[in-house]
């Protein structure tokens, strides 16, 4: 079988499954699944370009994913009624005196001789500067937190478009990215999958905690959107009357119409990083990191710089899963530190981009589709073959807690795909020519 | 001014925790140090397999409570870790046979097996949820307290109390027998000495007739004892929920990384290190400080560097700056 | 990449937080040995006209023999990428032989793997990698003596008598050591099974000319308590000068083959391989 003809193929049965859903269980379910699936597409593409491309093993994908959604508050809320007269300015200014302590602190580890007087002098800069930090951000932190704590309580937002989270997004992503890769690629051998599973929770940390910046537990909620409100098409008279044309209730018409329009927003960005993608791929900067990733040595002798390369691919691929984050935050339109989990956020994510192929990028866009799917369809799927299994079952403690658990069949079916295609078809569904 | 009484606050709220939390770190580090040493990759489903263990032990010990049996003072817990410990070493085997071991004679590069560990991370993390749930369960029964803070303030007439709760005094026993069991394993007995032989050098361990699929075996039973150990001593010492338990991931590959991957007395060290720097820096030291310092000069704040939120940032931090002083950790590891 | 083998393909990664690239085995666990036969009236061990080489690859050796009877010291010499250690190596069982058998001690043992070659009685010293450099001196030996069932105090008297410097550095890693004194760990190691025959490769590799000189001296020691040994050397002269027998190998097939005096005394392999 031509290999064209197959992966045609494969995304066809992807769109088909989708279309069943459609049928079988609602449009605006399948909908959902498909703008789920572009963001998840967005995701694996990211992670593929620094696992597929270059190797790197970014095991934080949470984490950048959740600045995604952090820039649509910064971006798209309105700012907070005198919240940067009451201390926005001082938690600033406290940041910056925390990053100035830090700076300070390897400047006199670099300059200083080496002894103790340096270790000394290191350690009252950090102490100091701590002190001195806390001093100043602790009591703008509670300057801010103290307006209106049920509503906002944050510095709020700068009431952009929406749309410009979305590469906010990615640069707030880039930025830590740099600072990460900085850190863990310049050492003599990487340790870049510890340090992003450990950003990656400081992140979530900080998302939650930290009130006066997103609200943290208590959530952002109602943040504006790029595509019409449903209820303002349902007193759209037009609308109603067109969606009577198609044979359709004005309710059932906005919903799906509100998420097509999502649809169409997330594709274009999709189609727009996946052309992206290629050109880097098949260009000599692709090619360069791909004589890297296949011969690192031979890439050196030749003179590349393979840690600039590594840097720079990681921050693009964090960066495309900021984007993507942004854009989840988007379609649900709140932002909720406490539901990012790394089995969600990273590891599903990863079996993305194995499951269609490493180091190809439409198998990327094929994993995303294909694992979200099954993501959101396994637990109804699960539920009616517990429900089938036990149906011969007298009704009692066994079967009700078989019923109840059937809802987790969804992670292990995940790591049943995961090792099967590792096993069976190592290179993934669309593997790298 | 009241050292006395200061101390015994920070023995309270900071040395004994730690003490316990350090033990149970050092435990999971452990096993993770050698599936990276003997399997050489880092076990992405460490997490849950402590999970599956304590899981069986739990479900043991429930049954073991309908039958009426218990340990008196001490936790039932304890008479069912042995059963825990060999349905984890079952299942854990079986996932050998099942997955990795085809991996092994594929000659795959340790990152794949990276990759494979999520895999098998997901299943078992699904099987946990789907057998107990995904809920909270305190398992612990018996007597909570070695001392409580009350009989110990009118044993001595102190005004701070000192409470040793009985899951800490259980936890940092058995932590001491266990590695002490572990580093004569290693150390002293054949099998022990050839899985060190294995870690070292695969080639010449073949070459000397070391057979390797019986060291990966051992290696897998051993590593599952210490997940299951570790598991139900965390649980005792807090509770048990399944997701908890995958977090605990982060802070034991930082113990075991800090210490030095692939070293045992790296892990111990490891994880007291990451225990004590979260205790302490999540712990707000205003009570300690009031004693210590002169009337009437306490602070005013709680003296907290950090809020307790932050724990996993501190266990990144350590493993930061041990990193940059010492790429190999504390005890020359394989370097990192 | 696309041909190799894709659980190979680590992409690049050298994350040394997840993986530890050190001590994998390069040697491919074997499918299980074949019979072995008699073979009476043979030399005590010899490779026999050998044709073969790694895995799938083309043939390195070509009709080559090898061989060392009791109480000998056999050098393998020859140019670089002669197939020395290749040839070796197919004594040993580490690669496919194509045609040719191997005997030892009166059986033919072509099928067997090399673990139950070692049980056969063959010590093999590889180049490199050849000791446990985290363990102690002692238990590098313990660990040559892994088959073995029952009391090997002796033996290992008789390793420290041999190698005193050893006995004295029993309790340290064996990583800390000179370069010189890992390779009497490394034969040491070797010579726990007690094997009847004895086989290294380039033993001295990467040591001084003093350390050299007395490895060589080491190993007639070991070669008079009886045990054969062939041997791969780089430093053709000096190992012909203690061979009982020398074979020159050229492009994987033998070139020269006599006594080593004999050798150190041909025009032609003094004016080729010996430098005049």
């Amino acid at each position: 079988m031509n290999a064209m003809v197959k992966n045609t193929g494969l995304f066809a049965l992807v769109a088909l499954l989708i279309v069943i859903t459609g049928i079988m269980q609602s449009w605006n379910t399948a909908l959902l699944i498909l703008n789920m699936g572009l963001i998840s597409a967005i995701m694996a593409l990211g992670v593929n370009l620094q696992w597929g491309f270059a190797g790197l093993f970014n095991v934080g994908i949470m984490g950048f994913v959740a600045l995604g959604g952090l820039a649509t508050v910064l971006i798209a809320m309105p700012p907070t009624e005198g919240a940067w007269a009451a201390g926005g300015y001082g938690i600033v200014l406290g940041l910056l005196m925390g990053a100035a302590t830090i700076v300070a602190a390897v400047m006199a580890w670099a300059r200083l001789p080496k002894g103790r007087v340096r270790s000394l002098a290191v350690l009252a800069i950090l102490i100091v500067g701590f002190f001195l930090y806390r001093a100043v951000f602790d009591p703008a932190v509670n300057a801010v937190e103290a307006i209106n704590p049920a509503s906002t309580g944050n510095i709020g937002g700068l009431g952009l478009p929406i749309l410009m989270a979305w590469p906010v997004g990615g640069l707030l992503a880039a930025g830590v990215a740099w600072v990460i890769g900085k850190t863990a690629l310049g050492l003599r051998s990487d340790y870049l999958a510890i340090a992003t599973l450990g950003i990656a929770e400081i992140i979530i940390a900080v998302m939650k905690n930290e009130d006066w910046l997103a609200r943290g537990v208590k959530n952002v909620i109602g943040l504006p959107r790029p595509v019409p409100l449903e209820v303002d098409l349902q007193r759209d008279p037009e609308f109603v009357e067109r969606a009577a044309s198609f044979g359709m209730d004005a309710v059932t018409a906005s919903t799906i119409y509100v998420k097509l329009e999502y649809a169409a927003l997330f594709a274009v960005v999709l189609i727009i990083l996946l052309w992206m993608a290629q050109k880097a791929l098949n260009s000599p900067w692709g090619r360069m990191m791909r004589a890297i990733r296949d011969n690192e040595v031979a890439a050196e002798a030749m003179g590349k710089d393979v840690t600039r390369r590594h840097l720079q691919v990681f921050i693009l691929g964090s960066a495309i899963c900021g984007i993507a984050g942004a854009m989840m935050t988007t379609l649900d339109g709140q932002l909720t530190p406490g539901t990012y989990q790394p089995l969600r956020f990273t590891f599903l994510v990863w079996v993305m981009v194995i499951v269609g192929g490493s180091g190809n990028n439409f198998g990327s866009v094929l994993g995303g589709f294909l694992i979200w799917f099954l993501w959101v369809q396994v637990e109804p799927i699960g539920l009616w073959l517990i429900g089938t299994l036990t149906s011969g079952m007298a009704d009692g403690a066994l079967k009700a807690h078989l019923m109840d658990s059937a809802a987790h069949m969804r992670l292990f079916t995940m790591g049943l795909i995961l090792l099967l295609v590792l096993r069976f078809s190592p290179r993934g569904l669309i593997p790298e020519k | 001014m009241d050292l006395l009484n200061a101390f015994i606050t920070l023995a309270n709220f900071v040395i004994i925790p730690a003490i316990a939390y350090g033990s149970q770190l050092a435990l999971g580090a452990l096993g993770v140090t050698l599936i990276y040493g003997i399997l050489r990759f880092s076990n992405f489903a460490h997490g849950d397999t402590m999970a599956f263990g304590t899981m069986v032990t739990i479900l043991i010990t429930w049954l073991f409570q309908a039958w009426g049996i218990s340990l008196g003072v001490l936790p039932t817990a304890l008479l069912a870790l042995p059963f825990g410990i060999a349905g984890c070493a079952a299942f854990v085997l079986l996932t050998d046979r099942a997955v990795y071991r085809f991996y092994r004679t594929q000659k795959a590069k340790p990152v794949i097996l990276v990759i494979v560990s999520m895999g098998v991370m997901f299943i078992m993390n699904g099987v946990v949820r789907f057998i107990i749930g995904p809920d909270d369960h305190n398992f612990s029964d018996g007597e909570r307290f070695i001392i409580s803070a009350r009989t110990f303030r009118e044993l001595t007439g102190l005004q701070e109390g000192l409470a040793i709760r009985t899951s800490t005094g259980i936890t940092v026993i058995t932590a001491v027998v266990v590695v002490a069991l572990l580093f004569w394993f290693l150390n002293k007995t054949r099998t022990g000495k050839s899985m060190r032989a294995y870690s070292d050098n695969e080639d010449l361990a073949l070459l000397s007739g070391i057979n390797p699929e019986r060291v990966v075996l051992v290696t897998w039973v051993i590593v599952a004892a210490l997940a299951t150990v570790a598991g139900t001593l965390y649980g005792l010492d807090k509770s048990f929920k399944a997701f908890t338990y995958f977090q605990l991931l982060l802070p034991i590959f930082a113990s075991a990384i800090v210490g030095g991957l692939g070293s045992p007395v790296g892990a111990i060290a490891g994880g007291f290190v990451i225990a004590f720097s979260e205790v302490t820096i999540t712990y707000a030291w205003k009570k300690v400080i009031v004693y210590v310092l002169p009337d009437g000069m306490g602070p005013d704040g709680l003296v907290q560097l950090l809020s307790t939120d932050y724990k996993f940032a501190v266990s990144f931090i350590i493993l930061l700056v041990v990193l940059l002083f010492r790429p190999t950790g504390l005890f020359k590891g394989k370097s990192v | 990449m696309s041909n190799s083998n894709p659980y190979q393909d680590d992409r690049g990664n050298k994350d040394r937080s997840i993986t530890n690239p050190g001590g994998q085995g390069t040697a491919e666990v074997r499918r299980k040995s074949g019979p072995v036969t008699a073979a009476p009236d043979t030399p005590f061990l010899i490779g026999e006209s050998m044709t073969g080489g790694y895995g799938k690859g083309p043939d390195i050796l070509h009709d080559c023999t090898i061989a060392v009877d009791r109480g000998e010291i056999a050098v393998i010499v020859g140019p670089n990428g002669a197939g020395k250690s290749t040839a070796m190596k197919a004594v040993f069982g580490m690669l496919d032989v194509r045609s040719g058998r191997v005997l030892l001690d009166g059986e033919d043992i072509t099928t067997l793997t090399p673990q139950d070659r070692v049980i056969k009685g063959m010590g093999f010293v590889p180049q490199t990698h050849n000791i446990f450099t985290s363990m102690t001196v002692e238990e590098n030996l313990e660990m040559g003596a892994f088959i073995r069932t029952d009391d090997f105090r002796d033996t290992m008297a008789q390793v420290y008598d041999l190698f005193p410097i050893l006995k004295e550095k029993r309790r340290q890693p064996a990583g800390e050591l000179s370069g010189g004194q890992r390779q009497q760990v490394a034969v040491g190691r070797a010579l726990m099974t007690r094997p009847k025959v004895l086989m290294l490769d380039e033993p001295t590799a990467g040591v001084s000319p003093i350390v050299m000189d007395e490895l060589f001296d080491r190993i007639i020691e070991v070669a008079r308590t009886g045990i054969p040994i062939l041997m791969v050397e780089q430093n053709a002269r000096q190992a012909l000068e203690i061979a009982d027998k020398g074979y020159v190998l050229v492009q994987g097939r033998n070139a020269f083959t006599d006594t080593g005096k004999a050798l150190m005394a041909d025009p032609e392999v003094r004016r080729s391989f010996l430098g005049g």
